[in-house]
Parts: structure tokens; C-alpha cells; sequence
């Protein structure tokens, strides 16, 4: 870490270095940021290539960002860099989207938050609010008045109405006007209800023929607020969002969000807390990708394969439903290990799941991977570089679909999986195609690592003795990440020593993912939108929260 | 006359003094015997084939589609030819949270379903706001926007939960009078009684 501070400062000698925190952090100023940044990632010797988190923030004197580097070649060691807007009633700070591509959709977040405008951003429009919604509600000095953004019925006018800041030599910034869509274009528009969107996303498509010019992804049809929900509740009283986000990835989810505050509060989990969350996150993993699997076979028109996938889903289903009480939205982990112990047919009934599983997977292949229409329709379709997705910091399945290994699990091991003997699941085909098999093969990986662990439970506690009564965590910030079914999940919590958390950020996967639905889709006929989406496999309520 | 449900008794039904006063109310204007065997016929009819409008934003959406799946297998009631056009439906399964933006297409989609139709409002989120209530950007409830017939609660409710309701908007139907309908009225002048504003925007 020394060397990396003396290149830092050999590059920008204005940063200043922050210690004490759980990794390195930088502060630049904002005039310094761009050039920085782009050094950041060209520079060989430092060579951030993936920027893992944008996280807004208001401290409530200035408003700015904290960004999250990490690099891939340099065993994935994290830079936080903090910058700051030079004027905290009119906030600029210039784009990296230039540089990582994964921020043009990060950062039109954060202005829809903060009202933080990226300067030479091509398209600052709101990602998750209507246009006309007034205020920015996740600073401190939000007016949270019904009267001032009532349940409107009306249509939002301009959609196609989008902007840019750009600086002139003089450095004066100015506003230019743009269209999202030109007035020529045959503009076909998908959802936001519409059975193939996977949830309530709305797509826009330009058309040649049949042919897919661009993509724009409007989100926000759920965007439920999670974020400012959570500086109003204690800690323990959070966790049950992460059950709601991404729903296939509900026990990964709340596990970060535990493994953040114990991080904090420097708690120490039981191993046999432990190893049930691994396995319990494992399981959610095997339901979530026979989901999928089912998602887009039916996506295809192949009812029966949906069948098929639901059925061990029930058995999955069945097993969360005896330990934990609920099908969907466990709420089973609590900060310091989990709420309930195991039922007594656990482990009977995870052997069983095995068992039956191989078998399951071959009548799966024979059903429909080896089909021809799914062949036709998958491969070759959607093709995403493994650059691109680098760049675009698209994880998890999808990401590896692209021969990216990014497996959080074994890149940035937490909890007992270091311990394991499991593979990461790679595919080159960069393809629909590749990213569906990651999937299917994947569930075979879960099945090992739950064989590992089935007859070896430790006995002991399910949650740890000297968790406080209160849980009120040290003034500082901390990032968790998780390989959650979907890619790596993160949560951000900045806290100022209260019970309530300052600020919360959940970094989700699936957000990435609409971000190259339009580089994945551009020159494939329309009906394609549909199974590159499905195979990209997001959750909605992941990517707006 | 009693409203009955296949393999379901009446006392098993919570909420039995609700569909009693409609009987009641039904019984009162006393209609004719052709016409009240008619109503009798039709209403067998939309009620042993209600379609939804699939109208699924989050998690409550994943439950449906257990149900549709062959362990709970909705088709044994009729409910399973869900429908991706509310040209073609006869009610909306609201499952998941109804956020700002997406309050006007919620209601564009009602308003394009056609006569008779009904709202199921499932799941904490639809039924109130659920856990989402105090945020800036949900609709606390879609009744505050639709009127909804028949509330589903849980986060999410059970698939057997889901079934109970839909046997609830079966015995709501089977007492509606199709021709005239007083019954069916009612539920909207209610709606509009605390939606002044709303009256002649809704078809
Ligand atoms: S009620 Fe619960 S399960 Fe249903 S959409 Fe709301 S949060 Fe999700």
C-alpha cells in the first residue's frame, strides 16, 4: 500500500491521505479529479480498472461522492476516493464515465439524489424519480412534503428531454440542451408492465426495421426509497430491506448488511452461524439460477421448462420455509448470526437436494439447453467483451459469462469461504448463451460446497453473546461485498456514532446490468431485447431499491 | 341464498357479514326471476374464469408465479389464464409496491380493462405501503388511486393466502347483480365519495 501512496502523490501532489480506515482513502480536490481518475486507471503501475461503488453523499457542509476503485490485476485491493463539490449550493464535479463506463448510469443516480450535476455527463437525466419530481431527496435538508410531490396521474411530458454540462475554456459551465431519441427515429416502447421486462422495467428501443439501434432503460417504476428509509431506523430495524431488494438473493443480501455492522462493531459471528449462513446463502444461489433458468426458457416460450425449474425451487423453498419460517423474505439473519436454529430435517432434507440435483440438471440440458431453438436464439446473441464488462463492472454470472473471473467469493473470500473447495464457474463465449451455462453450472458448485458442509455443522451458538442491546456503531465508513446470486452485492454505511446509520448505500449488482443492455443489444433484431435481457437475469426492485 | 364455494365452507370464510349484506342488499331490490337466474348464470360464469392482469413489480410477483406453477397450480379454480393485456383480463393482481412513477400507468391500465373488473390488492405494499410506507415515493396503498375489492396481506402473503382471496372476489362475484349492477356500483361510489376529484376521470 506504501508504493501505491508514493505514485499517488508523485501523480496528484494535492491528495491527501486518510489512515485509519478499513482502506486506503484518498481525498482530491475536485479540479484534480478528472485527470487523477484517468491516472488511476491507465497508469500500469496502479491500474484501477473496475470502480465497484459511486456512493453520493451530503455532509451536510458539502456534498460530494465517495468512489470505490478496485483493481483486478493487483489482487483487488481497494481505493476510496473522496471528492467533494467546490460549491455546495450549486454542486459540479466532473464525470469518469469517460473513463469507467459503469458511471453514466452511478453517477445519474447520485445527481437524482443529490442534485450533484456531472460535468460532460452526455445525459443527465433522472434515473429514478419522475422528471418533474422537485427536490432531491436524499439530502439532509430534504422537504419531505406530500404537498410539494403528490401521487401524480399524469404522464411525465419531455421524456425525450435530457441534457449535459459542459465547461467552456474559461471554465464556465454551461447547459446543453439534448435528445435522448431523434425526432426521426422509430422508437418502440417495452413495459413498464410487460411479462418478459422481468419485473417492472421500461425499455425504449430505436428501430431499423428489425434491427435495434439503441436502448434506453428507464427505471424507477419501484424505485421505493430504501436508501432515506434507512437514516430514519435503527440498525436492527434495516435489515429487512435487503429481503426485499434483490428477492433471489435475500439471505446473501442481509448477510453483507450483517457482515457490515459486526465489521463495526467488531463482532465475532459462531462458526456455526457461520456455516448456516454460507449454506443458507448457497441454497438461495440454487434457487435463484433455477429460477432464471426457468425465466428464460419461458421467455423463449417454453412453458414446461418453468415448470421444471419451479418444482426444485419448491424443494428449496421447502427447506427455508422449515428453518426459517417464510418461502420468500426470510428475514434469517440478525447482526451477529441468525435468528432461528436449524430445524431437525435440515440436513436431511439438503442431502436430498443434492442428491436428486445432478439428475435434475441433466433432464434440464436434455429438455431445453440442447434444444434448437434455445441454441438459435442464446448463441452468438448479446456478445459483451470481457473488457466491457470490466469496464462496465458487470459481476457475477454475467460477468463470467465473459471469462471475467470477478467471483467475489474467491477474489475478496469472507465469512468460511476460504475454506471451501468450490470453482469458480467461467465461461468464453461472452454470450447469452455462456451466461446461461455459468448459471446452470454454478448450481452444481452450490451442490458441492452444501455437500461440504451438511455433515459438518459445528455445534455451538447461532448468534453471538455480546451483542449490544442498542447497537450504536463508531463514527467512520465501512463497504461489505458479497457474491450474491446476481454479482457482487455491496452496502456502504457511514455512520456518526448515533444509532441511526448517517448514511446508507446499497451497491447492487443488477444495477450495472441495465447499464449494458444498450451496448449488448445494439445491431440484434428486437426480439432478441428480450432473451438478452433474460439472460443478463436482473431483479428489478435490486436495481431501483 | 347462500354463496357457495366448491370444497370451502361458508363459516371457514372470514369476513362473512360483508357478502351477507350484499345477499341482503341483492334480495331487497328483489329482481325478477328471469333476470335473476341470468345474473345467477353469468355470474357462475366470470366467477369460475376470473383472468388476471399480470401486474407484478416485486416480490409478491415471484409468489404468483408459484402459483401458477404446477404445486399450487391455480388452474384448478379457473384463475389461470393470465393475461399480459388488460383488454383481456378481468381483474388486477396488484402484487408488489405501487411507487410515483408508476401510479399513472397503474391507472391507464385499470381504466383499459374492460367491464366488469375488479382490483386484488396483494401483499403488504399493495394493501398499505407495507414496510415501504414512510418513504418519499410510494403510494401508500393502491386504493388510493383504484378501488380495490378484495385486500391479500402478508409480505408476501402465502400461495394459500393468495387462493383464500380469490375465493373471496368468487363469492363477491357471485353475488353482484350483472344486470344493474347495484352491487358492483357500490365499492365505487365509495371510492369516489373520498375521491371527489376523481369522479368522470375514471371510466
Ligand atoms: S408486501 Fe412484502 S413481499 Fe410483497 S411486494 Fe411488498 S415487500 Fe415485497
Amino acid at each position: 500500500m506504501s508504493d501505491i501512496k508514493e505514485i499517488i502523490s508523485g501523480i496528484c501532489p494535492e491528495a491527501e491521505f486518510v489512515e485509519g480506515g478499513e482502506s486506503l482513502q484518498v481525498n482530491v480536490p475536485e479540479s484534480k479529479w478528472h485527470d487523477f481518475a484517468k491516472a488511476l486507471h491507465d497508469d500500469r503501475r496502479l491500474d484501477f480498472d473496475v470502480l465497484t461503488a459511486v456512493v453520493g453523499m451530503d455532509w451536510k457542509e458539502s456534498l460530494g461522492v465517495m468512489y470505490y476503485l478496485t483493481s483486478t490485476s493487483r489482487g483487488w485491493d481497494i481505493l476510496e476516493v473522496k471528492v467533494e463539490a467546490p460549491d455546495a449550493k450549486n454542486p459540479f464535479i466532473h464525470t469518469v464515465s469517460d473513463i469507467w463506463k459503469v458511471a453514466l448510469f452511478q453517477e445519474r443516480e447520485v445527481y437524482d439524489f443529490f442534485g450533484i450535476k456531472f460535468i460532460n455527463h452526455p445525459d443527465m437525466r433522472r434515473m429514478f424519480l419522475r422528471n418533474d419530481w422537485v427536490g432531491y431527496p436524499l439530502r439532509k435538508d430534504y422537504d419531505a412534503d406530500p404537498a410539494k410531490n403528490p401521487i401524480r396521474l399524469e404522464d411525465e411530458i419531455n421524456e425525450d428531454d435530457t441534457c449535459s454540462y459542459v465547461e467552456d475554456e474559461k471554465g464556465k459551465i454551461k447547459r446543453v440542451p439534448g435528445k435522448v431519441f431523434e425526432d426521426d427515429e422509430y422508437v418502440v416502447n417495452f413495459g413498464p408492465q410487460h411479462p418478459s421486462t422481468h419485473g417492472v422495467m421500461r425499455m425504449r428501443a430505436s428501430v431499423d426495421g428489425e434491427t435495434i439501434k439503441k436502448v434506453d432503460m428507464v427505471s424507477g417504476y419501484i424505485h421505493r426509497g430504501m436508501e432515506k428509509l434507512s437514516e430514519g431506523l435503527t440498525y436492527p430495524q434495516i435489515l429487512h430491506f435487503t429481503d426485499r431488494m434483490d428477492y433471489m438473493s435475500a439471505h446473501q443480501n442481509r448477510h453483507c448488511l450483517c457482515l457490515c455492522i459486526e465489521k463495526a462493531l467488531g463482532l465475532e459471528v459462531p462458526r456455526r452461524a457461520q456455516v448456516i449462513r454460507v449454506m443458507m446463502d448457497e441454497l438461495m444461489r440454487i434457487s435463484s439460477h433455477l429460477l432464471a433458468f426457468g425465466c428464460t426458457a419461458m421467455d423463449l416460450g417454453a412453458t414446461t421448462a418453468f415448470f421444471y425449474g419451479f418444482r426444485e425451487r419448491e424443494q428449496v423453498l421447502d427447506i427455508f420455509e422449515k428453518t426459517c419460517g417464510a418461502r420468500m423474505s426470510m428475514n434469517y439473519n440478525v447482526i451477529g448470526g441468525v435468528i432461528a436454529d436449524l430445524h431437525p430435517d435440515f440436513q436431511k432434507d439438503v442431502k436430498e437436494l443434492i442428491r436428486i440435483m445432478p439428475e435434475r440438471l441433466k433432464e434440464y440440458h436434455t429438455l431445453f439447453t440442447g434444444n434448437i431453438i434455445a441454441q438459435n436464439r442464446l448463441k452468438n446473441v448479446g456478445i459483451l467483451s470481457k473488457e466491457d464488462a470490466i469496464n462496465y463492472a458487470i459481476t457475477g454470472p454475467s460477468g463470467r459469462g465473459s471469462n471475467w473471473s470477478n467471483d467475489t467469493r474467491k477474489v475478496r473470500p469472507y465469512s468460511i469461504y476460504s475454506e471451501l473447495k468450490f470453482d469458480e464457474v467461467l465461461e468464453s463465449g461472452c454470450d447469452s448463451y455462456a451466461r446461461y451455462m455459468v448459471r446452470m453450472r454454478e448450481i452444481e458448485e452450490s451442490c458441492k460446497i452444501l455437500a461440504q458442509l451438511v455433515d459438518n455443522i459445528p455445534e455451538g451458538d447461532i448468534r453471538a453473546m455480546n451483542v449490544p442491546k442498542v447497537i450504536k456503531l463508531p463514527v467512520g465508513h465501512w463497504y461489505q461485498q458479497v457474491e450474491a446470486s446476481r454479482g457482487a452485492f455491496g452496502v456502504y454505511i457511514e455512520s456518526d456514532g448515533t444509532k441511526n446509520p448517517y448514511r446508507v448505500h446499497f451497491q447492487s449488482p443488477c444495477f450495472n446490468l441495465i447499464g449494458v443492455m444498450d451496448l449488448c443489444c445494439q445491431g440484434y433484431m428486437i426480439a432478441d431485447l428480450i432473451t438478452i435481457g433474460a439472460a443478463l437475469d436482473f431483479v428489478i426492485p435490486d436495481i431501483d431499491r | 341464498m347462500e354463496v357457495k364455494i366448491k370444497s370451502m365452507k361458508h363459516e371457514d370464510f372470514k369476513d362473512n357479514e360483508y357478502i351477507d349484506k350484499l345477499v341482503e342488499e341483492l334480495n331487497a331490490s328483489g329482481a325478477n326471476v328471469a333476470v335473476g337466474n341470468l345474473n345467477q348464470l353469468i355470474n357462475w360464469g366470470i366467477s369460475n374464469s376470473l383472468w388476471p392482469l399480470t401486474f407484478g413489480t416485486s416480490c409478491c410477483a415471484i409468489e404468483f408465479m408459484s402459483l401458477g406453477a404446477a404445486r399450487y397450480d391455480m388452474a384448478r379454480f379457473g384463475f389461470e389464464v393470465a393475461r399480459n393485456s388488460p383488454r383481456q383480463a378481468d381483474y388486477i393482481m396488484v402484487q408488489g409496491t405501487i411507487v410515483h412513477r408508476m401510479a399513472p400507468a397503474m391507472r391507464r391500465l385499470y381504466d383499459q380493462l374492460a367491464e366488469p373488473k375488479y382490483v386484488i390488492a396483494c401483499g403488504g405494499c399493495a394493501v398499505s405501503g407495507g414496510p415501504f410506507k414512510n418513504s418519499y415515493c410510494v403510494v401508500p396503498g393502491v386504493d388510493k388511486i383504484l378501488p380495490v375489492d378484495v385486500y391479500i396481506p402478508g409480505c408476501p402473503p402465502r400461495p394459500e393466502a393468495f387462493f383464500y382471496g380469490l375465493m373471496q372476489l368468487q363469492r363477491k362475484i357471485k353475488v353482484q347483480k350483472f344486470f344493474g349492477g347495484i352491487n358492483r356500483k357500490e365499492k365505487r361510489e365509495e371510492f369516489f365519495a373520498a375521491h371527489p376529484e376523481d369522479r368522470g376521470k375514471l371510466s
